[in-house]
């Protein structure tokens, strides 16, 4: 276990300390983001005001994208100087791998959301800051599950042709629920009658996504990655 | 086994779609819908069939990636491609129905939006094995696993953000009349989509077969 960890942190550290250095992820994301914002305010403000639930869609619609982004440049980096086959062929576990780059992927967007959140609660007059711990709970359970299965084939695209494309095609289905559930939890949230038991059951099925693909990732990265 | 029976069973299958039309002609008209509710004899039993190839595709692409067993991976692929096939019936009879019933092509209720989603899931397996280059089979099949465990999620989530397509639970209360073709529907596409699954795995086989004397007499 403790090799396990030492592993993890190894994978981690790596990455948070190349991302430091240059920040290139951080900041092509953090603008990309702003980008979709603006780009879908113009579908959803009508006459200086944002239509029903447009905050919610908009902040979820900015991370799916944006993590896309995102899981895209942190391997495509690992790729260009066949680095990653040098972390396949590294004498530490498969899954310790898979959370390494997972947790380094968590970093950048936990990092990007502490920027764009407060930016949309201002731009679209959205209270998202009323209920702090209900919202951060559905934004670290999205992120979480989205990142959990984005590594996994981001990871496995790697070597794949078209990959560029491939990656939102096979993401944005399988992460549908947690679309639907950031979306419908954040906006049970910002209504002026903020909906608790709705916000609630959506965490939780977040939750539960969460264990159930984390799980399953951890399961799958072994064979998936083995040539 | 297979290669004997086959013929006959294409026969049966074959005999029982073209027997079909005149039994659902046939059977009364539903009392509140009346003739549009034809198209749910083809349309259930499509979506039915849909759900289960993809079960099969899921189940395939799992056993294919722990055990690396190529048959798995025939399994895999013929399963994918039968769901393409059947969901694309499934969206297609939808909307044609919902524009009589409902007022509108779409809705994005939650057996539609599962529907929809379950068939993206799939279009991209067919995708990455297309498109992926080598060694696109095993990076197909984590997709379809992961499809696979998708669907509760996909159906919870999209259940509690809407409901208005009627419920499964119209099959078991149907009347009388309108039960013989709806069943009989079901086997015959239940049937098709066996010979279509082990035929494509069959020919999948073949694929492989001739790929490796390529390769073989390359070298």
């Amino acid at each position: 276990m403790k090799g396990f960890l030492r592993a993890v942190w190894l994978v981690t550290r790596k990455d948070l300390l190349i991302e430091t250095r240059t920040r290139e992820i951080f900041f092509t994301t953090v603008f990309f983001a702003l980008a979709c914002v603006m780009v879908f305010a113009f579908g959803f403000v009508r006459e200086g005001r944002p239509v029903q639930d447009a905050a919610a869609g908009i902040l979820w619609i900015a991370i799916a994208f944006s993590g896309t982004l995102a899981l895209g440049r942190a391997f495509e980096r690992e790729r260009q100087a066949e680095t990653l086959r040098a972390l396949l062929l590294s004498p530490i576990d498969r899954p310790a791998l898979y959370v390494g780059k997972l947790l380094g992927i968590l970093a950048l967007l936990v990092a990007v959301e502490a920027l764009v959140v407060p930016l949309v609660a201002l731009m679209f007059q959205a209270r998202m800051f009323d209920h702090a711990l209900l919202m951060l709970g559905l934004l670290g359970a999205g992120t979480l599950g989205f990142a959990a299965v984005g590594t996994l084939f981001a990871a496995m695209l790697v070597r794949a042709r078209s990959r560029d494309v491939m990656l939102p095609v096979l993401l944005y289905p399988i992460t549908v629920p947690v679309i639907i559930a950031g979306v419908r939890g954040t906006a049970a949230l910002l209504q002026p009658e903020a909906d608790l038991p709705m916000a609630r059951a959506w965490l939780a099925m977040l939750v539960f996504f969460d264990v159930v693909f984390v799980t399953l990732a951890l399961w799958t990265f072994e064979p998936v990655m083995t040539e | 086994m297979l290669k004997k029976t086959f013929p006959g069973l294409v026969v049966v299958a074959a005999a029982m779609f073209a027997y079909a039309p005149f039994m659902i002609l046939d059977a009364p008209y539903e009392s509140t819908m009346g003739l549009v509710q034809k198209i749910f004899y083809f349309h259930v039993p499509a979506g039915m069939t849909m759900f289960l190839a993809a079960f099969v595709s899921g189940v395939g692409s799992a056993v294919f990636l722990f055990t690396r067993k190529a048959w798995a991976d025939r399994v895999g692929v013929a399963g994918a491609e039968l769901a393409v096939v059947l969901g694309l019936i499934v969206l297609v009879t939808g909307p044609l129905w919902a524009r009589k019933a409902w007022g509108v092509w779409w809705v994005w209720d939650p057996r539609v939006t599962s529907t929809f989603v379950m068939w993206m899931i799939f279009n991209a397996y067919l995708l990455l094995r297309r498109y992926g280059g080598p060694g696109s089979d095993k990076l197909a099949a984590a997709v379809a696993l992961f499809g696979m465990a998708n669907v509760p999620f996909v159906y919870w989530s999209v259940n509690v953000w809407r409901t208005l397509h009627p419920k499964t639970s119209v099959v078991p209360t149907l009347p009388a009349g309108l039960r013989g073709p709806f069943w009989f529907c079901v086997v015959a596409f239940l049937l098709i989509s066996t010979l279509l699954i082990a035929v494509r795995a069959e020919l999948e086989k073949r694929r492989q077969e001739l790929d490796a004397l390529y390769l073989a007499s390359g070298e």
